[in-house]
């Protein structure tokens, strides 16, 4: 029997860079394979060669024996290939079927009862929970995905890739994808699973596929395998998966959050009566499913963020003043001394201006300074080239556009801005999200200098084994609400799952918008 | 059954040579006029090189010609210094025409209403800061409701052309000399009063001096003032501005306000240094061809120069041609277009390569 789908020498280039080299693949017919790779280094883009999207430069794609080409996603679908993407594609306010029927040809467009029926048939045969006349913008991120699922499973998709399905999924909700995938499997589907968790990769696949830097390293049968060999293909070289903590050094109170309402633009509460601390020499996590207000809670302590209610209270280490930051510009709360770092979640969108240079960017949050209307570029560009240097940023020089540079340089640049004004408070949402493990570790040992700086920094993370491993308390949202406080030390990680999700049954509602 | 491969890609160039990218400019000048030239004979059967000649001859004829020409230069590369901040600040300000022609209705009303009122050189001075100012207030309207309001700037400042463009009616038909002739001709004709004086016999001089000042001036303004540095990034993303305490509706109004007020210059310049009149039409669209300038020089002021002297060249060769040959004036358009056409068009492989797809050839 051949494989349902293999691929020969497959070669893509975008530019100077290569992003696939030389890649060999197969797939069988009820078989769940991972893609395992570090961000950057190709998985996507594979898959999009598969999905109709991109256009191999070189190499043979094969499907049950016979060369095929694949030039659009409807070529794809017409090889039996589903891809759901890791950002959906869905129209809103469309229901759940017709974002499922959107874009076919034949009548069951415009049949909807009809269509809502098939789509309960599929749900019921593998188990997924849907109602399909649910509009999409009521819907959670999980409702979403299974949304993405069943329009593949609806076009008769025999071949599932599935980009990083996980990314935005509680523990809970990832232990229901994985029932339902593996209900799939014995049903006779092939399933490719992109990912760059270890652990998922060992609990759901049989087999392993693993890139590192567009190259195709091997494929290991995955019961045979475990968690360091697969590291090792994975980053070439063995890494310490361990982050260094130190006890906090006379931590002091330096950030009081009292009571803090947010409302959004549609006027729903996004930031529930929250109170926290933050305490010169430690590092607050904050953990909480994507979207639950970690973003708001930051941009309100900046003063980017409306506050409805309730007060920041920054305690000067200096003078012993405490100062309300409630209702102030950044420009007001930068006038009162307060020495605020903030490493925003959108890089290139909010942090950083991505069309202009290493020295420019440099110059955001200093270019003030000096007396007249003219700017002083030699500061920014002697503290660009120390940060190049120091946080070994690769760049061809400090004229490059930060917007040329991959995603770990970008955010080496914007880290090594925002502890370069010398801050107190250092606040970094998502710091390491897309970034591979060096340029993580070397964030992580930033934060860490910070701490023993004494610096109170408030670290929003996302993934849960490092939150343990790097913070000292570990503060858990859910909806918009504190659902919990926990020492980094002794907690674990179903403890932590357990508070992220507490709320959101009980006002899914809220949840819901959010999302 | 085996599907055709697609034959080729495109792919986003990564940088290109300064050399390279000037060099595909000129090949892309000359196909244009190797077209145009086709598209001539065909259509009217002359020589495609008299044609030619005769465009050269539109803006290089003798002294006066160029002079003219300069002159014409000078009041479209104003313009477009005036469009270059809210351009770069992507403000979408299309209401140029409007702003300059408030500004020089003003110049002209001074020179109507101010004669021997004081000497020629206060009254210059008072035209020139009346226009500034009433320009600056065409570009402000706008702005504060931007800022204030989030209205959309696009709309707002298209709509305020219209406004100006009827003030400016209104008067011509009040003002007009002979009363019911609609126009109100050449302003203080014998005694040249709130003229731009002659600078070494040359009566433009002075025009294309202001303009070249405001060259280096904004230049500088964008490139190394604190100002020019928050308008750009106000223009490359507002929640940056914000996160960094940019006071985003300040830098709005601000470069509004300036932007406004150099559309009131180009104004004054044309109707106290070139026209000393003024009708609905005497910005005659430059507020929207300026655009093109602006952006084609990817908002550089020095690169500026090159691109208006090619629109304005352009333009004085096709209404050379139209005269000098018996063609209509559409027909000089036509050749404008289809250079303007290859121009615009040769920036796509400059920042584009397309790639043969280069597959084996032998199929399994």
């Amino acid at each position: 029997m051949s494989a349902a789908i293999e691929l020969r020498g497959i070669t893509k280039v975008f530019g100077t860079i290569v992003a696939n080299d030389d890649v060999n693949l197969t797939v069988n017919r009820g078989e769940i394979l991972s893609i395992l790779g570090e961000n950057g280094s190709g998985k996507t883009t594979l898959m999009n060669m598969i999905a109709g999207i991109y256009f191999p430069d070189k190499g043979q794609i094969f499907i049950d024996g016979k060369e095929v080409c694949i030039r659009s996603p409807k070529d794809a679908f017409d090889y039996k290939i589903g891809m759901i993407h890791q950002h959906f594609k869905l129209v809103d306010v469309f229901t759940a079927t017709e974002n499922i029927v959107l874009g076919l040809e034949d009548g069951e467009r415009f049949n909807l009862k009809k269509a809502a029926e098939k789509v309960r048939q599929i749900s019921s045969r593998y188990g997924f929970e849907i109602d399909p006349d649910k509009k999409i913008y009521e819907m959670s991120v999980s409702e979403k995905q299974t949304v993405e699922i069943i329009k593949v499973l609806y076009r008769g998709a025999d071949i599932l890739i599935l980009d990083e399905p996980t990314a935005v999924l509680t523990p809970q909700e990832t232990q229901k994808l994985f029932a339902v995938l593996r209900k799939m499997r014995q049903g006779g589907k092939s399933i490719i699973i992109i990912t760059h968790k270890l652990h998922e990769v060992l609990a759901l696949s049989d087999r392993v596929s693993v890139l590192c830097k567009g190259k195709y390293i091997g494929t290991v049968t995955t019961k045979d395998t475990n968690e360091s060999e697969l590291t090792e293909m994975m980053v070439g070289k063995k890494v310490m998966l361990n982050i260094e903590r130190s006890m906090p050094k006379d931590p002091q109170v330096r950030l009081e959050v009292h009571g803090l309402d947010c409302h959004d633009r549609e006027g729903v509460k996004v930031l529930d009566n929250v109170n926290f601390t933050a305490r010169s020499g430690e590092i607050l996590g904050i953990a909480g499913i994507a979207g639950s207000g970690q973003r708001e809670l930051l941009e309100a302590i900046a003063g980017l963020q409306h506050i409805t209610d309730g007060e920041i209270l920054y305690h000067d280490p200096k003078s012993d003043a405490i100062e309300n930051l409630r209702d102030k510009t950044p420009m007001q709360i930068r006038e009162l001394g307060v020495r605020l770092s903030f490493v925003p979640e959108d890089r290139l969108g909010m942090g950083l201006v991505g069309n202009m240079d290493i020295t420019d960017n440099m110059m955001l949050r200093s270019y003030r300074r000096g007396k007249g209307a003219f700017l002083h570029r030699k500061a920014p560009r002697d503290l660009a080239e120390t940060i190049i240097e120091q946080l070994e940023v690769v760049t061809p020089g400090v004229t490059t556009p930060v917007r040329n540079l991959s995603g770990g340089n970008v955010q080496k640049v914007l880290v090594g801005r925002e502890i370069a004004a010398a801050p107190t408070v250092l606040m970094a949402a998502y710091p390491v999200r897309g970034l591979d493990i060096n340029s993580s570790y070397m964030i992580y040992n930033l934060l860490n200098e910070q701490k023993e700086k004494g610096v109170a920094v408030i670290f929003v993370g996302e993934d849960l084994d490092v939150l343990i491993e790097l913070c000292d308390r570990i503060l858990v949202i859910g909806s918009g609400q504190v659902t919990g406080l926990v020492d980094g030390r002794t907690a674990t990680k179903e403890e932590i799952g357990f508070l992220m999700t507490k709320s959101v049954h009980r006002e899914e509602e809220t949840a819901n918008e959010n999302a | 059954m085996k599907m055709r491969e697609p034959l080729f890609h495109i792919a986003k160039r990564r940088r290109m040579d300064f050399w390279k990218a000037w060099l595909i400019r000129i090949v892309a000048v000359l196909f244009a006029l190797v077209v145009s030239g086709l598209v001539s004979y065909l259509l009217t059967k002359t020589n495609p090189i008299e044609i030619y000649q005769t465009m050269w001859k539109g803006s290089f004829k003798n002294a006066r010609y160029i002079w003219n020409l300069a002159q014409g230069i000078a009041i479209l590369l104003c313009v477009s210094l005036a469009v270059t901040p809210a351009f770069k600040m992507r403000f979408w300000n299309i209401g140029a025409e409007g702003q300059a022609l408030i500004g020089g209705l003003v110049a002209a009303t001074c020179m109507l209403k101010l004669e021997g009122a004081m000497p020629s050189w206060l009254l210059i001075l008072v035209m020139l800061c009346g226009s500034m100012l009433a320009g600056a207030i065409w570009g402000l309207v706008p702005a504060v409701f931007k800022a204030k309001w989030g209205t959309n700037e696009t709309l707002f400042t298209l709509m305020m052309n219209y406004i100006a463009i009827q003030i400016v009616s209104y008067f011509t038909y009040i003002w007009a000399v002979p009363a019911g002739s609609g126009k109100i001709g050449i302003i203080n004709q014998k005694s040249q009063i709130g003229w731009l004086p002659a600078l070494f016999g040359q009566k433009y001089l002075i025009n294309i001096l202001v303009v070249l000042a405001v060259t280096v001036i904004i230049f500088v303004y964008l490139k190394y003032s604190k100002h020019g540095y928050e308008l750009s990034v106000v223009g490359e993303s507002e929640n940056t501005a914000r996160y960094i305490g940019i006071n985003v509706k300040k830098v709005i109004i601000r470069t509004m306000i300036l932007s406004g007020a150099l559309c009131g210059l180009a104004g004054f310049l044309l109707v106290a240094g070139t026209d000393h009149t003024i009708d609905s039409n005497t910005v005659a669209g430059r507020g929207f061809t300026a655009i093109m300038v602006s952006w084609l020089a990817k908002f550089n002021p020095f690169s500026m120069i090159l691109t208006s002297l090619l629109i304005v060249f352009l333009q004085r060769g096709a209404g050379q041609v139209a005269t000098d040959m018996g063609l209509n004036e559409s027909f000089s358009d036509i050749i404008t277009g289809i250079i303007i056409f290859f121009i615009i068009g040769c920036e796509f492989f400059i920042n584009y390569q397309i790639k043969r797809t280069g597959r084996r050839e032998e199929s399994k």
